[in-house]
């Protein structure tokens, strides 16, 4: 497993995402600086980390989505390569337009920074399979603009197609009432592109990879990853 | 020559800011406030003289990076 974490100016999360990458797999990920035309060769995995890339400016994401090294990382992407966005990676994955939808201001206006549960729709994906169908995971999350749109017809199509990666909830598995922090359309934090190569996810499952701060409830995803790679 | 790019909300759209700055204008005691839409104004000064060729060049900008189509509507207007 070869992982590249892209660094835009504004990221704050890439030494999570590393570390948690370097625990599973017990190899250090590349840091690739966004100004770079190519990925470091042999990439199978691109980690786009949480953060403010370029202070947010516009919208949320939308300068990071337009560098270069975003060229490079929509064809690994093309090309069936896997690609994780987490919190400011996912925006900068819709703004991308490599995910569908947006994500807008929280529907209360507050930035929002609390554990929160999470239903894992499906496992059977490279980033989940180390989960359960089903299963609720506690992790943390932390973002002011993480309300999840998209038009009737997208949602739709996200639904029928079960692109949908996981559901805020409560610790019980319920949705909806409290347990949307920020009021996404059907509860979603998270959604898979067509091939279910890419993610986008508001929480931060490498911020969960180790008991003594706060559980490990993330690791699943980055064990999932390193499995991945090795099976293929 | 100058112009102005207008981005806004596209109706439907969910604007918690909006809903904000309508309550507090009524709590301020302008009472006839019976709805606002946030958006953004981008003041743009372009080289050259050819409205038709600065036209395609904010519509390209607005597509490209000023607007989320998804969400957002946009207006250009040459000065």
């Amino acid at each position: 497993m070869k992982a590249a974490v892209v660094l835009f100016p504004g990221s704050n999360r890439e030494g999570d995402a590393a570390r948690a990458i370097e625990q599973a797999t017990g190899v250090k990920p590349v840091i690739a600086w966004h100004g770079d035309h190519d990925l470091p060769a042999g990439t199978d995995l691109v980690v786009l980390p949480g953060g403010f890339s370029y202070g947010d400016y516009l919208r949320c994401g939308a300068i990071a989505a337009r560098s270069k090294l975003m060229d490079a990382i929509r064809l690994h992407a093309e090309k069936g390569g896997l690609v994780l966005g987490i919190c400011n990676g996912f925006q900068i994955l819709v703004e991308s337009g490599l995910l569908p939808g947006v994500l807008m201001r929280n529907a209360d206006l507050r930035f929002v920074c609390r554990m929160q549960h999470l239903r894992v729709e499906r496992n059977d994906t490279p980033f989940a399979k180390a989960y359960a169908k089903d299963q609720v995971i506690k992790v943390a999350i932390a973002h002011g603009e993480g309300n999840y749109v998209a038009d009737a017809e997208t949602i739709a199509r996200l639904e029928g197609e079960g692109r949908v990666a996981f559901r805020y909830c409560d610790a019980e598995g319920q949705l909806g009432g409290a347990a949307n922090p920020n009021g996404s359309i059907n509860h979603i934090a998270g959604v898979y592109s067509e091939n279910f190569n890419v993610l986008g996810l508001m929480p931060h499952p490498e911020n969960l990879i180790d008991g003594l701060v706060g559980g490990t409830d993330g690791k699943g995803m980055f064990s999932s990853l390193a499995a991945f790679r090795r099976a293929a | 020559m100058k112009a102005r790019v207008t981005v806004t909300l596209k109706l439907g759209v969910l604007d918690p800011q909006g809903k904000a700055i309508e309550g507090a204008l009524k709590s301020l005691g302008v009472s006839d406030v019976a709805g606002v839409r946030q958006g953004k104004v981008f003041d743009i000064e372009l080289a050259g003289s050819d409205r038709a060729r600065a036209e395609s060049q904010l519509k390209e900008a607005c597509e490209k990076l000023l607007a989320n189509t998804v969400v957002e509507n946009y207006r250009v207007e040459l000065l």
